[in-house]
C-alpha cells in the first residue's frame, strides 16, 4: 500500500486527512517504521515513553510549523542545514523545559533528549511535508505524525512496564505474586515488543484489506 | 542536483550565495533568540529543582540523619555556615541525626567524564574516617555502558566503606583513593572499576581521589566546627 498516492489521488484532500493519517495510516512507528533509537531505548516505562512522544511531538510540531513558514525563503541548497537547526533549536528548548518540569524524568531520558535532533521521523516530514505544504496543513500533519508517535511509544512503554514492573506509571497493578519479566524493561523486551505490535497491526490491516 | 544545475536556476551566482546567507544568517538568529528566551526563562526553576535534588541526594550518601546544614569553604580553607544560595563557593553538607549528632559530610565534586563533565555527591564519615555513600548528580554517559556508574551494584558497593585514612600529622590522606581495574582491588582505598564503562568508573575514582585529597585533611581538622554547629538556636 502506498499511502502518499492515495493522498495525491484525490483532488483536494480534507485537513482532516493530514491528521489523521499519522495517526493511524501513515503512523510513524508501526507504519513507516521511522525514529526506532527512542521508540526502543526510552519505552521502558509508560511515563518515560509518553515523556519522550510529547517531547518529539512537540519539536515536530514546531519545525514543521517553522519550516513551512519559511519555505519560500530558504534557499535549496542550504535547506537541510536550516531544518537541522531549527530542529536543534525546538530540542534546545524542550531539553530546557524538561529540566524545569523533573530533574528525575531528565536524568531518566538522559541522552536521548538531545537525539531528538537525529530523529528521521522530523526531518522527513519537514522535507517532505513542511517545505511544500501550508502552515496550516503542515501544522496539521506535524500533530498527526506527533500524536501517532505518542499513541505508539506508549503502547510500547505500557506493555513493557506492566509486565516487566508489574505496574503502569508507578502504580502496581499486578499482585504481589507475580514475576516481573525483567528482560521486558531490557532492551531485548524492546524489540520483542515492537514485534509484537508491529504483528498485530499488520495482522489487522491485513484482514481488513481482504474483507 | 549538478552544478550546472544550479547554474542554470540560478543566472548569478552571487545574488545565490546572498541569498544563502541572508536565510542562514536569518534562521541562526532566530534560533539563538528562542534559545536565549528559553534558558531565561527556566534558569530560575532549575535551578530550585536541582538544589531540591541534591538536598535529597545528601540524604542518600550519609547514612542515618534526618537533617543538614550547608557549610562554605572561605579562601582561607575554613569552614563558615552558608545559606547554600552562592552556587559558586565549594559547598559541603554536614548531617545530623535526631539526636544532633554529627554522622558525617557530603562533599560536592565534579570532573571530565567520558561525555561530559561529571557532577557526584559522596558521602565522609569521620568517625570511621570512610567514603560511605555516593550519588551521581548528573552524568551524560553513554546510556546501557557509561551510565552503570549510577546502576552497577558492584561498583557501588566501592563506596559503601572506602578508606579515606589521614596520616598522623593529619596533612594528608595516607593511601590516596585510585581507581583500578575491574576484579582488582585488594586494599579498602581502590575503586574498582567496571568493564565496558573504563573511562567513566575511573573518572569516578580520579574525582574522588582528588576531591577527598583536598577536602578531607580540612574537614577532619576542623571536626569540631561541624559538630557545635548542630544546633545553632541553643547558642
Amino acid at each position: 500500500m502506498t499511502p502518499t498516492k492515495t493522498t495525491d489521488l484525490k483532488a483536494d484532500p480534507s485537513s482532516t486527512d493530514e491528521f489523521i493519517k499519522g495517526l493511524w495510516r501513515e503512523n510513524p512507528v508501526f507504519v513507516q517504521v521511522l525514529g526506532m533509537c527512542p521508540t526502543l531505548a526510552v519505552s521502558n516505562s509508560a511515563i518515560n515513553a509518553l515523556a519522550m512522544g510529547l517531547a518529539t511531538a512537540f519539536v515536530l510540531i514546531m519545525s514543521n510549523v517553522l519550516v513551512s513558514s519559511l519555505r519560500n525563503f530558504i534557499p535549496k541548497q542550504v535547506r537541510i542545514a536550516s531544518y537541522i537547526l531549527i530542529i536543534a533549536t525546538f530540542v534546545t528548548m524542550v531539553d530546557y523545559a524538561i529540566q524545569a518540569i523533573s530533574v528525575d524524568l531528565h536524568k531518566n531520558l538522559g541522552a536521548f533528549i538531545s537525539l531528538i535532533v537525529v530523529n528521521c521521523l522530523i526531518l522527513s516530514r519537514a522535507e517532505a511535508f513542511a517545505s511544500k505544504n501550508t502552515i496550516g496543513k503542515s501544522a496539521l500533519d506535524a500533530l498527526g505524525m506527533g500524536l501517532g508517535f505518542v499513541f505508539a511509544l506508549f503502547c510500547l512503554g505500557a506493555v513493557r512496564e506492566i509486565l516487566g514492573n508489574a505496574s503502569i506509571f508507578g502504580i502496581t497493578v499486578f499482585p504481589e505474586s507475580f514475576q516481573e519479566w525483567i528482560i521486558m524493561i531490557l532492551p531485548a523486551g524492546g524489540f520483542f515488543t515492537l514485534a509484537f505490535w508491529l504483528f498485530l497491526f499488520n495482522n489487522y490491516k491485513l484482514k481488513k484489506a481482504k474483507a | 542536483m549538478s552544478a550546472n544545475q544550479i547554474l542554470s536556476t540560478q543566472p548569478n551566482p552571487t545574488e545565490g550565495s546572498k541569498k544563502m546567507l541572508i536565510a542562514m544568517v536569518g534562521i541562526g538568529v532566530i534560533c539563538a533568540l528562542l534559545i536565549v528566551l528559553s534558558y531565561e526563562g527556566t534558569k530560575e526553576r532549575i535551578e530550585i529543582l536541582k538544589a531540591e535534588a541534591l538536598e535529597k541526594a545528601v540524604f542518600k550518601v550519609v547514612p542515618g540523619i534526618s537533617k543538614t546544614r550547608i557549610f562554605e569553604l572561605t579562601a582561607e580553607g575554613t569552614f563558615v555556615l552558608s545559606d547554600g544560595k552562592d552556587r559558586s563557593k565549594t559547598l559541603v553538607y554536614a548531617g545530623y541525626d535526631d539526636s544532633d549528632a554529627f554522622k558525617g559530610i557530603a562533599i560536592e565534586a565534579s570532573g571530565q567524564g567520558y561525555a561530559d563533565i561529571l557532577r557526584i555527591l559522596y558521602g565522609y564519615d569521620p568517625e570511621e574516617q570512610t567514603v560511605v555513600g555516593f550519588y551521581v548528580l548528573e552524568s551524560k554517559e553513554t546510556p546501557g555502558l557509561g551510565d552503570k556508574i549510577e546502576k552497577d551494584e558492584d561498583f557501588l558497593s566501592n563506596f559503601k566503606a572506602l578508606t579515606v585514612a589521614l596520616t598522623e600529622d593529619l596533612s594528608k590522606i595516607q593511601n590516596p583513593v585510585v581507581p583500578v581495574k575491574s576484579g582488582l582491588k585488594k586494599n579498602p582505598w581502590e575503586v574498582d572499576g567496571i568493564t565496558g564503562a573504563t573511562i567513566s568508573s575511573r573518572a569516578i575514582g580520579n574525582i574522588i581521589g582528588e576531591s577527598s585529597a583536598k577536602m578531607i585533611p580540612l574537614i577532619y581538622s576542623q571536626k569540631e566546627t561541624f559538630i557545635s554547629a548542630a544546633n545553632p538556636n541553643s547558642k
